[in-house]
């Protein structure tokens, strides 16, 4: 039976943590990157420029919302929903603690894979919608990178699901009570932590908003709080991304001393502050060299990451 | 290190055999004169019929030959009073060779005499003419027979009339009330439409079903690093080709140097390229100084080049970390501005000024060195090595940096040459072409330095000899540190404006000198001078031209960034979108540069 009192509480909190951190990590990403490359960053607004987001925030909803006449409007209008709600979905999966979950289906992987491509939707046909040579260009090369990144990125998480026995996240954080799977996946680590980075569209695979040749790329069109919900829509993707790579080879919850939740929090906000150091760190990739470094190197190490595993399990069990 | 000896050491620095071999070739009633110049430029006369022939005899058929066209340009000679027995038309349009075997220049110069301006074009012997002649027709209005796309390239296509025609007004009080009638807004709005046509490029690839696509990068683009336009022809995100349009930073310093004195054009030329300060003033003040015959006290020489290395400094960094940044790195960029802030207040300390410095003077430098200098500039070469080396491993060794920049926008030496490509872009393709090396000014022939190259040509070595040319400055600016000479600053020459300021208190003439050349301005002897530098991005050079006046007649300001922007077309094309960024952000170029 469904315990649906206890489902509300848990999605309210869920949903008002995560809006809450994914603006908090406008301040965070700036403050951080600022820090690292000798200057302050946002420290006016509030203690430490901690209230940052707020004044964002309004600045966001009281500049004017412009659609471009030339855009298709209706699409124009929708996309930003589309890359927040997807992946606000996909969080009803993911197991912070243990029963601390919305929704604990036994084909987590399958559901948080089916919403990432979903919400690549929303950079393709926001950059299409908008008509304008250079959102166009950007949702080309989101096309390009896209065929690329999902095939290896679900099979990177195989060899994960055939060691675990099972594609729910909660058995798969349980597999891993005894040896975190970073041990022995890896290979499949490393290429899902990529695909991740592609999917998000960050730094070096940020290719379809490429600041310098494409100006903003699939969003330059956008203004006002449209704009501002791909930014919302990015950081929450880069929460679900740092949250995923914990709950699939981190151990989850599982850590000694503090509470679970707190060790779940722990570990993804030290993957939070690793995607940013990337971002601070690297040059960004031509499109074309991602999609052949991804079908010429990731893809066959995908594939021997899973057959190798196979092989491991079956042995094992046989 | 990559030295060829047999080419630059042993070429004697002032070869005078040239005007005996063009005599040889023409006889000598195809040279209607050889012009003395101050400096030692062979400056022959030709005769326009006989023109092509001694450009083509020049560049290809004479031993050692001329490959690279440095500069073209011409000057009205309408209201000039000192012919000294020169074939002085209504115009003079010349054409300045470089020989790199020879390591020496020539100056052919063509009077026009006639009503119809107009030459042939000679942009099948260099592609680099193209822009050249065009300037010409835009400033002039002298036509070029045979150029494919003769349109203006500075001033806007509705413009009136040729700036740098004596008779054009250089200021706007003198051109009337500024007027738009709805007939010269529609003009204007009309030449904003964009027409492939009119850019010569194609709408359609020969399969039906394909158009190209047209993307403007600019004039307001992050990746142009100022106003910039490039019209790019796109098939997917394949470049077919591009063409810039340039001129949105033109001011007309050419012009303004019409009419401000020698003393008072030197503030203007800071803005020639605004990233490297006193390295504008350098070329400038040396060409005044051989016009003059001025020598510089051994001080003012040290303090210079001291002053030219850390602007070397400030405009690799900009550079430096603009490359990065096009390359899609985020945080290089914020280092490299930090570093330059450290250089900018020595500079400041220094000159008083920190972009624009105007610092240097006639005969010498503004004032002596301040109380503490040194140890400003020795807390500097300490601490920034190991900055280098940290810049270094974070953007030179990454492999998505290489990766972006290995192989992209290379050519080779000889595609160099004849695109006049000077400095780094020059030695990247492997020749240690250096001014400071080759032909020393203001005593560098002293210092202790390399030259270094790449091979490749690349935007990746191109990277690799801006990075490298850094550590050498320092070691340059370390000995000027730790042997810095005794003496003026600034030279006790007459025409050295404005006179040392003690002396002015003291003796009588110098208070004239001061006086006169304060309020009137220096009276510089007629004659011709040019001595090319190396600034930061390439050579630079001011080709002044006196009359005898205290205003220059002509002065032609040679940029390095004009002849490597004309490039990009030629360099880019058949590579990615994202590849010409990395391509222009490894050019070095400053818009204020291009259109002066």
């Amino acid at each position: 039976m469904i315990d649906w009192g206890r489902t509300c509480l848990i999605t309210v909190t869920m949903l008002g943590g995560l809006l809450t951190l994914a603006s908090l990590l406008i301040w965070v990403e700036r403050r951080l990157l600022g820090i690292w490359q000798e200057r302050c960053g946002p420290n006016r607004v509030g203690p430490g420029g901690i209230l940052q987001p707020l004044a964002d925030m309004i600045k966001m909803f009281t500049k004017e919302d412009w659609i471009p006449p030339f855009a298709d409007k209706v699409v124009f209008v929708l996309t930003p929903a589309i890359v927040v709600v997807t992946t606000l979905m996909t969080f009803a999966v993911v197991p912070i603690a243990p029963g601390f979950i919305v929704a604990d289906v036994n084909v987590g992987i399958l559901f948080f894979l089916a919403m990432s491509s979903l919400a690549a939707y929303s950079v393709i046909v926001g950059g299409w919608a908008s008509n304008s040579k250079f959102a166009f260009l950007g949702s080309l090369r989101a096309t390009a990178q896209l065929i690329s990144y999902e095939v290896f990125m679900g099979l990177s998480l195989m060899g994960t699901v055939a060691l675990a026995g099972s594609f729910s996240l909660t058995d798969i954080v349980e597999a891993q009570r005894g040896l975190w799977f970073i041990v022995p996946q890896f290979l499949g680590f490393i290429i899902f932590f990529i695909a991740g980075l592609a999917e998000t569209h960050r730094a070096p695979f940020d290719v379809p908003e490429a600041e310098a040749e494409l100006v903003a790329g699939y969003h330059a069109e956008y203004s006002g709080m449209k704009f501002g919900m791909f930014f919302v829509g990015e950081y929450l993707s880069i929460t679900l991304l740092s949250a995923m790579i914990v709950i699939l080879f981190f151990g989850g919850w599982h850590g000694p001393v503090l509470p679970p939740v707190l060790w779940f929090l722990l570990k993804t906000s030290v993957f939070i502050a690793l995607i940013i150091l990337i971002r601070g760190t690297w040059p960004r990739l031509r499109f074309d060299q991602f999609l052949s470094f991804s079908w010429k190197v990731l893809i066959p190490l995908a594939l021997i990451n899973l057959v190798v595993t196979g092989g491991i399990v079956l042995a094992r069990n046989g | 290190m990559n030295h060829r000896p047999s080419t630059i050491e042993d070429a004697p620095a002032h070869f005078s055999g040239l005007v005996e071999e063009l005599e040889r070739h023409f006889g000598s009633e195809g040279i209607l004169a050889v012009q003395p110049t101050k400096d030692e430029i062979t400056t022959v006369w030709v005769d326009t019929n006989r023109l092509r022939e001694a450009l083509r005899y020049l560049k290809s058929e004479i031993p050692r030959p001329f490959p690279m066209l440095f500069d073209l340009s011409a000057t009205d000679e309408r209201l000039r009073r000192n012919h000294d027995g020169l074939p002085i038309g209504t115009f003079t349009v010349f054409y300045r060779l470089f020989s790199f075997d020879r390591n020496q220049s020539v100056r052919i110069k063509v009077p026009l005499r006639d009503e119809h301006l107009s030459l042939p074009s000679v942009m099948d012997l260099w592609p680099n003419a193209d822009w050249y002649e065009r300037e010409i027709y835009d400033m002039f209005g002298i036509r070029f027979e045979g150029h494919p796309f003769l349109r203006r390239l500075l001033m806007p296509s509705w413009w009136n009339g040729h700036p740098l025609q004596k008779d054009h007004p250089a200021r706007g009080t003198e051109m009337g009330r500024f007027q738009l009638p709805p007939e010269k807004l529609a003009m204007a709005q009309e030449a904003l439409q964009f027409k492939p046509e009119d850019w010569g490029l194609a709408r359609r690839h020969h399969d039906p079903d394909f158009d190209y696509m047209f993307i403007n990068l600019g004039p307001a683009h992050t990746g142009t690093h100022g106003v910039l336009r490039l019209v790019t022809q796109l098939a997917g995100e394949e470049i077919i080709d591009i063409v810039p349009d340039i001129g949105f930073h033109h001011r007309a310093t050419e012009k303004i140097a019409e009419r401000q004195t020698w003393h008072t054009f030197i503030p203007y030329t800071d803005r020639v390229d605004y990233l490297q300060g006193v390295l504008n003033e350098m070329p400038y003040c040396l060409s005044v100084e051989r016009l003059a015959g001025i020598t510089v006290p051994d001080r003012a020489q040290v303090i210079r080049v001291m002053m030219c290395e850390f602007y070397r400094l400030a405009s690799h960094l900009v550079w430096y970390g603009t490359f990065a940044q096009d390359v899609g790195a985020l945080s290089p960029v914020f280092y490299m501005f930090t570093d330059r802030e450290r250089i900018h207040a020595i500079t400041e300390a220094i000159c008083g000024g920190r972009m624009h410095p105007n610092w240097f003077r006639i005969g010498g430098v503004s004032q002596d060195l301040p109380i503490g200098w040194d140890k400003l500039v020795r807390q500097f070469v300490d601490y920034f090595p190991s900055r280098l080396d940290e810049y270094e491993r974070l953007v030179m060794d990454n492999p998505i940096f290489r990766q972006r920049t290995v192989g992209i926008g290379a050519f080779t030496l000889e595609d160099a040459m004849a695109w006049g490509a000077t400095g780094p872009m020059l030695r990247a393709c492997g020749l240690p072409w250096d001014l400071r090396k080759v032909r020393p000014y203001s005593g560098y022939d002293q210092f202790d330095f390399e030259v270094p190259v790449g091979s490749h040509g690349d935007c990746y070595d191109r990277a690799v000899v801006h990075v490298l040319e850094m550590r050498q400055s320092l070691r340059i600016i370390r000995q000027c540190l730790e042997h810095m000479p005794d003496g003026p600053y600034k030279s006790l020459d007459p025409l050295a404006t404005p006179p040392p300021k003690e002396r002015t208190m003291q003796d009588i003439e110098t208070l004239i000198h001061h006086f006169l050349g304060v309020s009137w301005g220096p009276v510089l002897p007629p004659g011709e001078a040019e001595v090319p530098t190396e600034s930061s991005k390439g050579q630079t050079s001011y080709y002044l031209t006196s009359d005898g006046s205290q205003v220059s007649y002509r002065t032609r300001i040679r940029t390095p960034s004009f002849a490597h922007i004309q490039m990009v077309p030629f360099m880019a094309r058949g590579a990615l979108l994202s590849d010409l960024l990395a391509v222009l952000g490894s050019i070095d170029f400053v818009l204020s540069d291009v259109d002066r």
